[in-house]
């Protein structure tokens, strides 16, 4: 078996005094889409925060294709090829579209330029009709995209997208998932985290179930679907 | 208060000119110690009470590299890139270990540093006035402009100035440095999160904006005695203009720096023993009329 893209082993997270995640395990293989899901408070978010290094793990690790990344700063990990959109989004909003993707410009971790405006404005056209407008005026859809679009700019191995469908009209949701499915089409490897299983289990290729920060069950997203017991249980409204 | 010689000023075209290049000097000097304390706050959130220090130092580096060499070019660089470099540093060791802290802690630090500089030009220098004089490359008859005389130091420091300034705008404006500084600005977690080392980044701003107190420093050096202590006045007036022009504003600076300096041009005529109390009446008619300062964003 190849070397995981991406693998958190037993890590441990606290803010401050509280634990919330307890001994997480958490791989995802290079091409896959690998869906996150949990409800609300299940430590989703603090999983993605520990990868990117904002909150990082007192226990444990996070590897990238192998290499041991955890307690190294943001920025190094960024540069070791996690691409992260976070759940509020946070777009420079004094920034035009094209600057916002502008800031975030670097190579990848070999030196792949692959995703140049040029290339972002051909998978995102929304975005290329809007290069000179202030992020700050985009709608909460067209923002999400330029999340998105921003962190591919950096030619991340792995992309972290956190909760892109929320607070979104269904209809935005649904172009999201479009997005969502053309990068997977490219070869793109993504960790999604979600509350919204629906929309998740349309375009994940695999999922991991998280409950008062720990990992309940991993499967395919087919075998998931047919797992009543634990969608019940652990994702149910 | 005497208008009469005030009008008289203004009706001859030799006092005018000579009160406006004064008018132009002072406020220039002023633009570049504002705009790098303007460039500090926008970026990193923290006011260097230790700006003024540093435009003495400047003018020290100056004097002493000019003393060495006898070369201006030399007095300037070192001035501006010493400054610069000793700003780093502070920033490195000290400055940043108190970032997000009580505003108090950070005016101790830079208060500390203060004292710590000026006592160091006792040290080194004396206590007594220093000059530095007019280097030898400006050693000209003055240029006559309409009837008044102004000399070529003058214009020389105004076209540093005024490139400087220019520098700075398009450097924040155009350039992508300027772009990720000003989201630096903005939103620090996010801009590392995308790779940038904002350590680095916070370090060089605050260079930069140390550079430019040493660089006018510098430029002062040959036109103002050198005393220890000689950074308070010119820190306490970059604030008015700082408040007159509007927060992180680089036009806004300029266009205050400016209105400060024909001020204290003009105000040295009419009101010889009010000049300082023109300034603070100024920036409190600024502040009752536009509090974010005239060209100050509004507070959200």
């Amino acid at each position: 078996m190849s070397t995981p893209m991406l693998e958190v082993r037993g890590a441990d997270v606290y803010y401050g005094a509280s634990q919330i995640l307890f001994n997480l395990d958490l791989t995802v293989e290079k091409g896959q889409t690998m869906a996150l899901l949990g409800r609300n408070g299940a430590g989703k978010s603090t999983t993605f925060k520990a990868i990117a290094g904002l909150v990082p793990p007192r226990r444990g690790e996070v590897r990238l294709s192998g290499e041991t990344v955890s307690g190294r700063a943001p920025y190094r990990i960024a540069r070791a090829g996690i691409g992260y959109v976070p759940e509020d989004r946070q777009v420079f909003p004094e920034h035009s579209v094209e600057d916002n993707l502008i800031v975030a410009m670097k190579r990848g971790r070999r030196g792949e330029a692959y995703w140049t405006l040029t290339r972002i404005y051909e998978v995102f056209p929304i975005l290329a009709g809007m290069r000179t407008r202030h992020a700050g005026r985009l709608s909460g859809g067209e923002q999400q995209m330029l999340t998105i679009a921003r962190a591919l700019m950096g030619n991340p191995d792995v992309l972290l997208l956190d909760e892109p469908s929320e607070g979104l009209a269904p209809i935005i949701v649904q172009a999201i998932g479009g997005l969502i499915r053309t990068l997977r089409g490219m070869g793109v490897t993504i960790l999604l985290a979600e509350q919204n299983m629906h929309f998740c289990l349309d375009i994940a290729t695999h999922a991991t179930v998280v409950d008062k920060g720990q990992v309940v069950y991993r499967a395919p997203v087919a075998e998931l679907r047919g797992n009543t017991a634990i969608t019940q249980r652990y994702l149910a409204v | 208060m005497n208008l009469e010689a005030l009008v008289d000023c203004l009706s001859s075209a030799s006092c005018a000119v000579t009160q406006v290049s004064t008018g132009l000097i002072v406020g220039m000097l002023l633009f570049l110690v504002t705009s790098g304390l303007s460039l500090i706050f926008g970026v990193l959130g923290i006011i260097n009470f230790t700006h003024g220090a540093f435009y003495m130092m400047g003018a020290y580096f100056a004097f002493t590299a000019y003393a060495l060499t006898g070369s201006f070019l030399a007095s300037m660089a070192a001035g501006a890139i010493g400054v610069g470099l000793f700003g780093m540093a502070f920033e490195r060791l000290v400055m940043s270990r108190v970032y997000g802290r009580d505003i108090l802690m950070q005016l101790l630090v830079c208060y500390a540093m203060i004292l710590i500089l000026d006592d160091g030009v006792k040290i080194l220098y004396g206590g007594e006035y220093r000059m530095m004089g007019m280097p030898d490359v400006f050693a000209l008859p003055p240029v006559e402009i309409a009837g008044g005389f102004v000399p070529g130091y003058y214009l020389f420091m105004v076209g540093v100035a005024l490139a400087a300034g220019l520098v700075l705008w398009l450097g924040i404006n155009r350039t992508r440095l300027g772009k990720i500084v000003r989201a630096l600005a903005i939103n620090p977690q996010m801009v590392g999160a995308l790779g940038i080392n904002t350590t680095l980044l916070y370090a060089g701003v605050f260079g930069l904006g140390s550079l430019l107190a040493g660089l006018a420093g510098a430029l002062a050096a040959p036109i103002r005695t050198l005393t220890p202590g000689m950074g308070v006045s010119i820190l306490i007036e970059s604030f008015i203009v700082t408040v007159i022009g509007g927060m992180g504003s680089i036009a806004g600076a300029f266009l205050a720096a400016l209105l400060i300096g024909f001020t204290r041009a003009f105000g040295a005529i009419g009101f010889p023993l009010f000049v300082d109390g023109l300034m603070f009446a100024l920036m409190a008619l600024v502040l009752v009329v536009k509090p974010s300062g005239l060209l100050g964003r509004e507070a959200a």
